[in-house]
């Protein structure tokens, strides 16, 4: 099966207010002190956006409701990632084109 | 089953756009809470509830209610279908709280009023146009319709002359203060909590007359409160003018732990895992805590049933210094 990739995926999102998954070092800090741990994974989320990788983003739907938006990856991350709103903007993201939702 | 994740924030996202709010209820239900207190319609400065405390006993009914199906309550309650929910207000025919269960969280505004008005702050209220401020919708990335809405809230602001917004709960300041001026052209509100209000005005202090609380109480800081708008020191100050001695759990301040209740209308079992550890780290220091936050307090307070007492922080502050 080949995966359907969007190359132009980390640039759509990017045009978001402030989407800076590409500033992420994959250090697993977020990873290690997430209330949610496995559930949300959000530098995985990341490297699928990086790799436009936008099939993978959709299966993995759940992982990106399951964030609480809490910020505690945020207040520990070396990079100063703004996690949250990466990840809101993935669920925008989902809502708009994924489950045509949003608008009108 | 609970319905799939597309069909619940598309009745959430129908709700706000339709009815101004993520679970509809009457003006007479969200404005009871000011029946007596004679406060202004309207005026430079306003007491705003974003309807949060009151929406939240309406949300314990509906958890109640769907239980037994063991499905989350916003996948019950959107089991009759997003098609209907757009002509008919579904959550009218749900189940109803007590009147003393309404009792508890109608308290805490009139409570913080009466806290306001010791401080000698003079404010109004925006009664039936006090609206939901679209807190849940954003989280789940409506952004188009939370844009919508936020319009319909600060033409209320505009019609009634407010320029100072006094807030309750985290979820309602952090969208009028941080989100709303991202998204809303010329949005020039000013936005406090009440628990800063009350700091800067030295409620706490300066010869006030208080009633010293004996005892000891756990502090359980918001996320929201913490990390989104830097609200630490705030209640810590008013809870120790209280009298109170102050323990921190395990994450405290900005290093606090959620209490699991953003992902409450999706994913139910992983809110109530997530408040199991964390009514575990509170428990560890102390039997009773404090929260500023009603998602925390329901949140906290199911999952440690009677193992622990939880009390809003309203309820502390009312008791020393307006009682
Ligand atoms: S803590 Fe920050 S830099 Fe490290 S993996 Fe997480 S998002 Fe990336
Ligand atoms: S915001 Fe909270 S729940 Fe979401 S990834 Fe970060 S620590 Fe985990």
């Amino acid at each position: 099966m080949t995966a359907l990739v969007n190359p132009g995926l980390a640039d759509e999102l990017a045009r978001s207010d402030g989407f800076d998954a590409d500033a992420c070092m994959n250090c697993g800090v977020c990873s290690a002190i997430c209330p949610m741990g496995v559930d949300v994974e959000v530098r995985r989320l990341f490297r699928y956006v990086l790799l436009g990788m936008e099939d993978k983003v959709r299966a993995e739907t759940e992982r990106v409701f399951s964030c609480l938006l809490c910020r505690m990856c945020e207040e520990n991350c070396p990079a100063g990632v703004h996690i949250a709103e990466n990840v809101r903007t993935l669920r925008h993201h989902i809502v708009r084109t994924g489950f045509g939702l949003g608008e009108g | 089953m609970p319905l799939a994740t597309a069909d619940v924030i598309g009745i959430l996202g129908d709700n706000l756009r339709l009815r101004k709010s993520v679970l509809p209820l009457s003006s007479k239900v969200t404005t009871r809470w000011t029946e007596g207190l004679g406060l202004p319609r309207g005026g430079e400065t306003v007491l705003y509830t974003g309807m949060m405390y009151q929406l939240i006993p309406y949300i314990e009914g509906l958890v109640r209610a769907v239980d037994r199906l063991g499905d989350s309550w916003m996948g019950s309650y959107t089991k009759l279908g997003r098609r209907v929910n757009r002509l008919v207000n579904i959550s009218a025919f749900m189940a109803r709280p007590s009147a003393a269960e309404r009792a508890v969280y109608d308290r805490v505004p009139i409570d913080v009023v009466h806290l306001l008005r010791r401080a000698g702050v003079r404010f109004g209220a925006l009664y039936e146009d006090d609206l939901y401020s679209g807190a849940l919708a954003y989280d789940l990335g409506l952004d188009e319709i939370v844009a919508e809405h936020a319009a319909k809230v600060l033409a209320a602001f505009r019609k009634h002359g407010v320029k100072q917004v006094i807030t309750i709960d985290p979820h309602t300041t952090t969208m009028l203060r941080s989100v709303y001026p991202r998204i809303l052209e010329g949005y020039d509100i000013g936005v406090s909590s009440y628990l800063e209000v009350l700091t800067e005005k030295g409620v706490a202090g300066n010869g006030h007359r208080v009633r010293p609380i004996d005892g000891e109480v756990v502090v359980h800081d918001s996320c929201v409160f913490a990390r989104y708008e830097g609200v630490v020191d705030e209640p810590r100050t008013l809870l120790a003018a209280a009298g109170l001695t102050l323990r921190d759990p395990e994450n405290a301040g900005r290093q606090t732990w959620c209490c699991g209740g953003p992902v409450e209308s999706l994913y139910p079992a992983k809110a109530a895992a997530n408040a199991e550890k964390r009514v575990a780290q509170l428990r560890a220091a102390g039997d009773e805590a404090v929260t500023m936050c009603p998602m925390c307090f329901v949140n906290l307070s199911s999952a440690a049933g009677s193992t622990m007492r939880f009390r809003d922080i309203s309820e502390y502050l009312r008791e020393a210094f307006a009682s």
